[in-house]
């Protein structure tokens, strides 16, 4: 291509973006001069530009805009909405072109006269409409060079608008681009006079400042960067292997001129990243104008506001989230934000906002998409998920807002209820997730219903350096990209180390607090050894240490298992070789600081491959270990003080909320100490005598709930929260606690929330001195069933103290799946009123099976009536106890075992 | 007879088996550089190196041509050559030195030979003591066409 002609359309595509965004800031603001004068100027300069390089399709266009701009700069127009789009497809119109003109290096063959006909019409109005026929017919046989075709089709050009829309439409290619130029000519010649030649001066003048600015900055080939980048990364290796062997002669000569050299590097290194990087405004700039025409469509009052455009980024990275971007915008604007009457009715300001920011952090850029808007519809994700078959009620159940809130980045989900042309097409969030998942970033949402939403994107700053964690297995060494890695396990079958590799059958799992994570061994994938190796290094490799990567690929989480873990490196990701393509395991390869060749591993390969056996396996792990788990399961604990000096724990799962109380709302109620807390009267209560309530100031208490009751336990102080395993030491002999545990190397009391609701609403605390506990060689296996994971939690802890094994279940289905995978159980504890399978229903179908019709059932409620115990006893329940009633739970259970035990 | 007609060789020795590679695709000539192994890889790929910077996939040229392994290879030469802007590194036993032959003097290359050979061989010269097989690079380099798994 021409080199004048690539210039020109560089130039011009720069100018286009930047009068687009101009237009946008005038229509909100048509009193602000200094932007008309800044577009005028810039379609000046095409105009001027394209007569130079003989483009006179493009010519006209810019012209009659050019005529329409100069109108609105001398005040004869005022700036409307409609001024303004119709300028905007002038400017569209313009972009067609250089488009065409970029791919052929012609100018397309094409037809503006309806356009310049409007803009004219708009420019001259009326009167330049007469005054252009008038011309045409006066001044032709004076002319005589204007043939007939050609005032025909400047006929038809300058009549088209004002003969409303069935005249406009002229066919295309019927009027060559001479006839046009000449239709525009003629059409244009009585415009002179409102023009004064002498404001063209001045405009000349500025253009050829304008220039010698832009004369400071020189336009780079991106191959040429690319090209330096590479010689740097190998100046940067050779330095480093000058100055390993400098170090080794320890006082040098070279030492200082070397020390020179390595800085100099280094900031040659680091400016070159920098002329790779570019403002996220360049991703941006096309925004205002997709946010205008959109408010335009939508009938929507909509701002955009931008922070830290001038954020930079590499290069290739903005290419990438410049689509996902948009996408998201374009979504706040058409789902996120509501129509100017709704906002009016839920007391928001008319106009919609919606916030674009950017900015740096710890080597990631994070970008903020936030609406104010009516925020995501829970319920009606939650009915879409369900149509849409994503997932089922029950689990949905289960989740948190956030969880619900997630599914619209779920392939196959759009909550538009009509598709628009604006969004709404099914290809959505998930691919925006998924494209900006590739680069190695992350996607965040949070949103309040009737207040708007927030995306958070969190991208890395380059993707030509990543950070790597360098691994060796089998003697080689690889690299994985640190954004997929979770975390490093250490494991150890000589049991210094909690983790352990198990194996299922041939599959090897690891437990990893509440997770059972499927492993993959990188020398097999790799095929590392050959199999008679294998079976020989399996039992060595057994009892040595292994290190495990845990790796997450998009919602699949497993281990890799490898020899050694050295350090993270940055690395320069260098594509692999076409004869080595088929290898999905690689990503690439990079070149280390120590100059050998590595090999990074794409998660997503490895993913993959391993997914038969991953997979496959995964459901039968989680079965077989369900049982095993529940022994080792580690409890989120709440550590506070509350008198004495031990601390005290209590199982998060249990306290509703931490309050701090201010001690002055305290009142006295039938004795006790009660708060109004959320319109209620909340009971106040002390674990023991020692806890002192403040005198004054606030008090921290902690509120424990459950459907119906709420009560507050004052605590001192709350100390942490930690994970750990709840094993009950020792069995409390006081009330109000369970027993005692180490907790982080501390003796540490469980309280049993249990006796404090019963304290509180004791209906039927008996306060009995039975001690329910009776040693038993081996432990009693107990099966909780009960649908709220209040009481399981709060049993759990109990019946452990009481020295049984305890498994839950969720509801009566819950539990026969653990009886179809051959669990047995010595008593099983059953609430009554459950979902999916209610109590009755679920003792019936154990009475009738033959795998545990023997085993006790024991009923648990909150109400007892003598109906329900008489069902009860119908179906098969063994005895019946009241939900708060702890002791007659515990001494049932005692008597019905040893009742069965001594039947047998 | 004209210049044009003359064609510069490096020489390369596999298994006393003598080959031309013609000289301008030759790059480079590299002696013990490290290798990283590839697992998964196709066979003839030894692994990849580091080469003032670039990444060289090496080519066990034994391998290729399916021909016995040397015991120890701790000559660890190679020869660089460029293909669709990819530089391979060959691995050989020896390089010879540079021959200037005459086009017309290039022999077709006898049918008998095995097919692997046959489909990298470029032709025949008849050399005062013995044969010089010319290696085709681009046939050479076509391993996923030409695939060795049961090797």
């Amino acid at each position: 291509m021409d080199d004048l002609l690539s210039e020109f359309l560089t130039e011009t595509n720069e100018s286009i973006g930047i009068v687009d965004a101009s237009l946008v800031v005038l229509e909100q603001d048509p009193s602000d001069e200094s932007h008309i004068d800044g577009i005028f100027r810039l379609v000046h300069t095409i105009k001027g530009t394209c007569g130079f390089l003989a483009l006179p399709r493009l010519e006209a266009v810019a012209h009659a805009g050019e005529n329409v701009l100069g109108k609105i700069r001398d005040k004869e127009i005022t700036v409307t909405s409609d001024v303004v789009t119709l300028i905007l497809e002038a400017i569209d119109a313009i972009k067609g072109i250089l488009a065409a003109i970029e791919e052929t290096e012609k100018e397309p063959a094409g037809d503006d006269a309806d356009l310049i006909a409007r803009l004219n019409d708009l420019a001259f109005g009326e009167t330049a409409f007469e005054a252009a026929l008038a011309t045409q017919t006066g001044k032709e046989p004076s002319l005589g060079i204007v043939s007939e075709e050609d005032l025909e089709a400047a006929f038809r050009a300058a009549e088209g608008p004002n003969a409303g829309s069935a005249d406009k439409k002229i066919r295309p290619g019927e009027v060559s681009l001479e006839e046009l130029e000449a239709a525009f000519q003629a059409a244009e010649g009585p415009d002179d006079t409102p023009e004064p030649t002498a404001e063209k001066k001045p405009v000349a003048e500025k253009v050829t400042k304008e220039s010698s600015i832009a004369n400071q900055s020189i336009r780079v080939n991106v191959q040429m960067l690319e090209n330096l980048m590479t010689m740097v990364s190998e100046l940067v290796l050779t330095r480093n292997q000058l100055l390993q062997m400098v170090r080794g002669m320890g006082d040098s000569e070279f030492t200082v001129p070397l020390q020179r050299l390595s800085h100099v590097t280094t900031e040659l290194q680091e400016g070159l990243m920098k002329a790779r990087m570019q403002p996220i405004g360049n991703a941006w700039s096309k925004l205002p104008r997709i946010v205008r025409d959109l408010s335009h469509d939508l009938g929507k009052k909509i701002e955009l506001v931008m922070h830290g455009s001038e954020t930079e980024l590499d290069r290739q990275v903005l290419e990438l989230i410049k689509d996902p971007l948009t996408h998201m915008v374009r979504n706040s604007a058409d789902h996120g934000l509501e129509t100017p009457e709704d906002r009016v009715a839920a007391g928001k300001p008319e106009t919609g906002k919606i916030i674009l920011e950017a900015f740096h952090e710890g080597g990631h850029i994070i970008i903020k998409i936030t609406d104010d808007g009516r925020g995501l519809n829970g319920a009606k994700i939650k009915k879409k998920v369900i149509e849409n078959g994503l997932a089922s009620e029950a689990e949905l159940e289960d989740m948190g807002k956030q969880q619900i809130h997630n599914f619209i980045m779920r392939a196959g989900f759009s909550t538009a209820e009509k598709v628009t042309n604006v969004s709404g097409r099914g290809v959505g969030m998930d691919v925006v997730r998924s494209n900006i998942e590739k680069i190695g970033g992350t996607i965040a949402l949070t949103s309040e219903e009737g207040e708007g939403s927030t995306f958070t994107i969190k991208i890395p700053l380059t993707l030509a350096i990543v950070s790597a964690l360098i691994v060796e297995c089998g003697g080689e060494r690889f690299a994985i990209p640190q954004t997929s890695v979770l975390e490093l396990v250490r494991t150890s079958a000589e049991g210094n180390c909690n983790h352990f590799i198990e194996m299922i059958n041939e599959a090897a799992v690891l437990r990893l607090r509440d997770q059972l994570l499927p492993l993959v061994h990188l020398n097999e994938i790799l095929r590392l050894e050959t199999a008679a190796d294998e079976i020989a290094d399996q039992s060595n490799v057994k009892g040595a240490e292994e290190f495990i990567i845990v790796i997450q690929v998009a919602s699949f989480v497993f281990g890799i298992v490898v020899d050694r873990v050295f350090d993270t490196e940055e690395i320069v990701v260098k594509p692999i070789a076409p004869i080595l393509k088929n290898l999905a395991l690689f990503s690439g390869n990079t070149i280390l600081g120590d100059g050998s060749v590595i090999m990074i591993l794409d998660p997503n390969g490895i993913a993959a491959m391993s997914g038969d056996a991953v997979v496959g396996s995964g459901s039968s792990i989680k079965e077989e270990t369900t049982q095993a788990e529940v022994k080792e399961e580690k409890v989120a604990l709440l550590l506070f003080r509350a008198g004495g000096k031990n601390p005290k724990a209590v199982p998060l799962s249990l306290v509703a909320r931490l309050e701090e109380i201010d001690v002055d709302t305290i009142e006295v109620a039938n004795g006790r100490k009660v708060v109004q807390y959320r319109g209620k009267l909340m009971p106040l209560m002390t674990i023991d005598e020692d806890t002192k309530i403040n005198e004054q100031g606030r008090q921290a208490v902690l509120v424990f709930s459950d459907q119906d009751h709420t009560m507050g336990l004052v605590v001192d102080e709350i100390i942490d929260i930690v994970e750990d395993y709840l094993d009950i030491e020792i069995i409390s002999e006081g009330d109000g606690y369970v027993g005692s545990a180490i907790i982080r190397d501390k003796t540490t009391d469980i309280i049993d929330v249990g006796y404090c609701l019963q304290k509180c609403f004791g209906n039927s605390f008996s306060g009995s001195d039975v001690r329910p506990f009776d040693p038993v060689s081996e432990k009693q296996k107990v099966l909780l069933v009960d649908d709220s994971p209040f009481f399981r939690n709060m049993l759990v802890p109990l019946l452990k103290s009481a020295g049984y094994d305890v498994s839950t279940a969720e509801n009566g289905l819950d539990a026969l799946k653990k009886r179809d995978i051959g669990e047995h159980f010595d008593i099983i504890i059953s609430d009554i009123e459950m979902p999916e399978m209610d109590g009755f229903k679920f003792a019936e179908e154990i009475r009738g099976d033959d795998r545990w019709h023997e085993t006790p059932i024991v009923a648990l409620s909150s109400h007892t009536t003598q109906g329900d115990f008489d069902r009860g006893r119908a179906v098969g329940f063994s005895d019946y106890v009241a939900k708060f009633d702890r002791d007659s739970l515990i001494s049932t259970l005692s008597q019905t075992l040893k009742e069965c035990g001594s039947a047998k | 007879m004209t210049v044009s007609n003359m064609q510069d060789y490096v020489t390369i020795i596999v298994a006393d088996q003598l080959f031309g590679i013609p000289v301008l695709e030759v790059h480079d000539v590299l002696r013990g550089l490290k290798l990283t192994k590839v697992p998964l890889a196709p066979v003839e790929v030894a692994g990849v190196l580091n080469l003032r910077g670039r990444i060289v996939t090496a080519i066990d040229l034994r391998k290729r041509l399916r021909l016995p392994q040397l015991e120890n290879y701790e000559n660890g030469l190679s020869i660089v050559v460029e293909h669709n802007g990819e530089p391979y590194s060959l691995m050989i036993d020896d390089v010879g030195e540079v021959l200037s032959l005459d086009k017309n003097e290039l022999q077709p290359t006898p049918v008998t030979l095995n097919a692997c050979w046959k489909d990298i061989s470029g032709g025949i010269y008849r050399l005062e003591n013995e044969l010089l097989v010319i290696l085709q690079i681009e046939r050479l380099l076509d391993i996923t066409a030409n695939s060795t798994i049961a090797a």
